[in-house]
Order: structure tokens, then sequence, then C-alpha cells
């Protein structure tokens, strides 16, 4: 079931020291995302070039609570999209256009409906950008061939059972091509 | 079970990326025209709309200087082309949504060949338009005063109840979410163009762009999420707009603009000059990038399917309107309608009809669907028949309720020259965007793209 929990706000962890392993099939990754989620290893982290289907259940990600912020601005929206208009016209600046009453309703639905949309969207993009830590452009990736064609599992140095000759004999194990470790 | 390759072959499943291109393959090839130096052919292109929007900015500034007079515009024709314009450009702009959040809600794994530079489509398009409509108010430094802003002339607001308003409120909305939308599909990519990148600059560009994006899985999980999001809001926020842009016409009292059919005539309207256009381009894109892989044969049909049925819906449309003007006998409307097709703009019309509903048609001959050549006469058809279509239904109330009242919209050179103008800006806009962005979604063609090991998925 799909009802609010803080682990759906799972943000990109930050860290500096670890061990990272390449592979070169999306299959590969999620094999080996499910031995690392096993194995327990704490903050563990896959970088694939684009959105591979099934990581995230390999990993043990919730799915996504952005859903919840979008929601709950749109309804924000809608109420502000609505007793703007309404405040405006039947009290603040009372004005007869052709007869027509001074709360006529209907007509504010259209700026209603994209007030909401604006609203929904909008704080949608920047939870994204909160919860990736985007705006820090200075940030580099592990290995430059990472966002075209190489799939990278990263064990940082965080993990309370992290020991560095351990770790690099199981991300060898799981079929990486290319063990690094990072100090 | 992995569906193997003959029993895609029998059961005849085109792959949507063509030549079994391995991941490092795709991001080669898709950036390659950002990587090299611009083919003579891009500056020749490019210095031709470059030059066109120069003349354009300062024709537009002396229409500033001298007043909107000098335009062909009068009284029962107040709007004339910057409205007719406004209405082709947001039209325009409308496939990219389509392409970018319809399909991706019904998982039309084809559109990821043609939603990155559709939606920089709608993106230039929808800013064509809105500048027609700035320049149009006459004293464009004054376009702040549409939108609700406390001010110090007392309790003075904009008019909720008007569709002026409504428009405003579309527009900058659609506007918006079509820049996010866009913007966010392309951090990934920008993210790869900054991680090839060698010079310094462009690397420094590309890394602010980027936001720093390295690919984590976390994530591209809210990346995901987000998407579908911004596409279930685009899908209805798309017809609210060009819904809107028909309330500009339909809430007014005129014959021939007071319908209830406007909206959904305008939607279809604009899905099918949308598609055209987005044929033109792709058509010119696929040959010049060397695009042909991933741009298919199978894209382009299937844009041609869209674009035979909204033409017939158009087709429709007109039909339907003189059906109701005859059959509601209410005398204004019916003359409106023999005025339109038999007045003195009965040229207009008859080059509307043959080119939205018979040029279309063609297209129920699969040979025809597949002919590059034909395909790309239709689309060019197609959009001057729908730039012609606007143009019937706003010229035609040259003769209003008042006889005395009646006269010809001649426009001059000035109108024209706003005409020509809009086509520069967004070609102008087009081409910088294809030299430094990725015509494709890179990330997103992946997904799609056969898998070498025989199609484990």
């Amino acid at each position: 079931m799909y009802w609010f929990t803080k682990e759906q706000f799972h943000t990109y962890q930050e860290t500096e020291k670890g061990v990272f392993g390449l592979f070169d099939t999306p299959e590969q990754i999620l094999h080996a995302a499910e031995k690392t989620k096993e194995k327990n290893y704490e903050g563990f982290e896959c970088f694939t070039p684009f959105p591979v289907h099934g990581l995230d259940d390999a990993m043990g990600l919730p799915r996504s609570g952005i859903p919840w912020v979008s929601f709950f601005m749109g309804v924000f929206g809608c109420t502000f999209g609505f007793l703007f208009p309404y405040l405006l016209h039947a009290h603040d600046w009372q004005i007869n256009f052709s007869g027509k009453a001074l709360n006529a309703w209907p007509a504010y639905i259209p700026v209603v409906f994209e007030v909401t949309v604006f609203m929904a969207g909008m704080s949608g993009a920047f939870t994204l950008f909160y919860l990736a830590r985007l705006g820090k452009p200075d940030r580099k990736p592990l290995h430059p061939d990472i966002t075209s064609h190489k799939f990278a599992l990263w064990i940082p140095a965080t993990s309370p059972n992290y020991k560095e000759s351990e770790v690099v004999e199981f991300i060898k194990s799981l079929g990486a091509k290319e063990v690094t470790v990072v100090k | 079970m992995s569906m193997t390759a003959l029993v895609k072959e029998k059961l005849g499943i085109v792959p949507l990326v063509e030549g079994g291109k391995t991941y490092k393959q795709i991001s080669d090839e898709i950036l390659t025209p950002v990587d090299s130096f611009p083919t003579k052919l891009w500056w020749r292109a490019f210095l031709l709309s470059a030059t066109i929007t120069i003349i354009d900015l300062a024709i537009i500034g002396y229409l500033m200087y001298d007043g909107l007079y000098i335009l062909g515009i009068n009284n029962p024709v107040g709007w004339g082309f910057f409205i007719v314009n406004f209405v082709f450009w947001i039209g325009i702009g409308h496939a990219g949504t389509l392409i970018s959040a319809i399909l991706f809600l019904f998982r039309q794994g084809w559109r990821t060949g043609i939603n990155r530079a559709a939606e920089a489509m709608t993106i230039f398009a929808v800013l064509t338009a809105a500048s027609t409509l700035i320049i149009h108010i006459g004293r464009p430094w004054l376009g702040f005063w549409l939108f609700p802003y406390p001010n110090e002339r007392g309790p003075l607001w904009v008019n909720f109840r008007s569709p002026l308003i409504w428009d405003t409120f579309a527009v900058s909305t659609y506007l918006t979410i079509s820049l996010v939308f866009w913007y966010i599909g392309l951090i990934p990519d920008i993210a790869i163009l900054r991680d090839r990148a060698t010079h310094k600059v462009k690397k420094w560009i590309y890394s602010v762009l980027s936001l720093g994006w390295v690919g984590s899985n976390r994530a591209w999980s809210h990346w995901e999420t987000v998407s579908l999001i911004l596409a279930a809001l685009s899908t209805p926020l798309v017809l609210s707009v060009h819904t809107i842009v028909s309330f500009d016409f339909a809430v007014s009292i005129l014959p021939g603009w007071h319908t209830t059919i406007l909206p959904p005539y305008f939607v279809a309207g604009a899905i099918f000059s949308g598609f055209a256009m987005v044929v033109t381009l792709m058509v010119i894109a696929r040959e010049v990038f060397n695009l042909k892989q991933y741009i298919t044969m199978k894209h382009l049909e299937n844009m041609n399917k869209i674009i035979m049925v909204t033409g017939l819906m158009v087709g429709y449309a007109y039909g339907s309107e003189f059906f109701i003007a005859w059959y509601s006998g209410n005398e204004y409307e019916g003359f409106t309608f023999v005025n339109r097709a038999f007045g003195p703009y009965a040229w207009a019309y008859w080059i509307m009809i043959s080119c939205n509903v018979l040029s279309p048609q063609i297209f129920w001959v699969e040979k025809f669907r597949k002919s590059i050549p034909v395909m790309f006469a239709v689309s060019i058809f197609v959009n001057i028949g729908m730039w012609f279509e606007r143009f019937v239904i706003v010229v035609t109330l040259h003769r209003d309720f008042i006889p005395a009242n009646w006269a010809l919209y001649i426009p001059t050179f000035y109108d024209f020259a706003m005409l020509i103008g809009t086509f520069g800006i967004f070609f102008t806009l087009f081409l910088l965007f294809c030299r430094i962005l990725p015509v494709i979604a890179i990330a997103e063609v992946k997904t799609v793209a056969p898998k070498l090991d025989g199609g484990k998925h």
C-alpha cells in the first residue's frame, strides 16, 4: 500500500570515501544491487546512465514521496486560485461588469485550474531539486563514463560494516570489470 | 520470458532504435552535432533566420515608435495578423506537449525518439506566440499590467471574468510547466555533455546547467516520479490552454465565434498543426544530423497517422459549423458562413479546406505515408492551411451587424513583416537548440534501445 512514510523522501547521499565497481549492463547492476542489499551495506548507491527498471526494488528503495508534495500544493493552489479572484471581485474591488453577479464564480474556473497545475508542477520540480541535491555544479561523477554507458555500484566508507579489502573482493565477485578505491 | 528476435520478427515488432547500437554508440552519435563544428548548411540557415529576426526587431521598434495604425487593422477587424500568428504558434506548441506528456502516459515507447525536439519546439513556439501578444498591446513595456499585482492606484485589479486574463494565466503556466518539464528531462543529458567536454568554458557551462547530476539511483527514482507528475499535469494543461485560447473568441457574442464547438475544434486543430510542424522539423533534422536510425520511418508513419486523424476531426468541425449555421436558423450566423465560403475572402477559405481536409487524405495509402517527399509536402500544406484557418476565423469579421461598418482588412507591409518575423524568431531559437543541446533524449532512448544480448528484459 502507498501511504505516507518518511523513507519515501530518500535523498542523494553525499559521501567522499568508499569503493566503486563498474558494470556494463543494467542486468549486472540489478543483480549487484540485490546482492549488496543482502550484505547490509548501509547507504550504498547505484549510478546509472538512465533509469533502470526494477533497480528501486533491488536496492530496497520505497516509491518516491513527491506525489504527496504535489498533491498538497495542488490543493493549496486550487484554494488560493479561487479565493484570490473571489475576495478581489466580491469584496475588495466591487465593479459591476454588464450586470453580472459580483461573485460570478464559474468565470474563475480557468484561473483556478491554471494556478492548481502551476503549484502542483512547480512544487514537484523543486522537491526533486532538493531531494536529489541538485544545484551543486562542482560535484564530480565517480567516473566520466557513468552518465554515458557504464553502471556503477558504490559502497561508502561510512557504512558500519565497511572493510576495504572485503568490499573490494565482494564487488569483484559480483563481476565488476573495474574496481576503484576512493580515499 | 525473453522475447526472441524470431518471435519479434514474426509479430512484426519493429525496433525503436535501428542498427543494434551499444549505449556508448547512442551517446556518441546523438551528440555528434553538438561536439563538432557546425556545418555550412547550419550556418546558412542560422544566418538567414538570425537576419530575419534582427530586421524584425528593428521593424517592431519602428512599430512601437510610430504606433499600431501603420498596420492594416480597422474597426471590425481589430485583431488582424497578430492574433492569427498567436493562435497559430500556440497551436504548433501543442504537439510537443502531446508527444511528451500524453504519449508518455500511454506508455508509447516510440515517443522517446522525438520528444526532446518536440518539447523544444513547444517552448520556442509559445515564446514566439507570447511575443506577438506583447507587441499587439502597443505599449509592450506595460505588459505586466496583465498580471494582478498590488499597485498604488487604489484597489485596482484585473478582471478575472475576462478571457484575456484567462489567456495570460494559461499561456504563462503552459510556458513555465513546459520549460521545467523539458529542463528536468535535459539534466541527465547535459551531464553526459559535461563529462565529455574537453574545452574549459564548455565544461563550465554544462556543469552549471547539469546542476551536479551524477546519475544516482535515488535521484533517478525521484526524477521518474516527477516526469510522471508533470506528464499527468501537462495533459489537461495542454487541453485547457487551447480551450482558453478558443474562449477569446467563443465568449464574445459575434456570429461565427460564439459557438460551443470552438474549444474541441481548436484543440484538434492545434494537435494537427503541431504534428505537421514536428514532421517538417524532424524530416530536416534526421537528414542534416544523420539521425535516421533514431528517428525512424516508424516514428514518421505514426505521426502521419495522427495528422490524418486530426485532419479528419478538423474537417468534421468545418462541416459541423456550416450545418449548425443553417440548422440554427440564425440569419447572422448563416450569413457569416456563406460569407466565409463565398465572400471576398473565399480564396482563404478554400486554401484552408484544400490544405487541411484534402491534402492529409493521401495518407490513407501506406506508400505515401512512408514517403519522405510526400509527407514533407503535406506537412507544409497543413501548416499553411492551419495558418489560414485562423485567418479565416479572425478576418471574416469584416462584415459585422451594421453594413455601414463593412470594410476589408488589407494587411500592410508591417503585418507581413510581423508574420515573417515570427518564423525568424522560432527558427533562430530552434537552430541554436540543435547546436548546443542533444536533439534526442539520450537517457530515454537508451531505455527503449533493443538489448544486444537478445532482449532479456
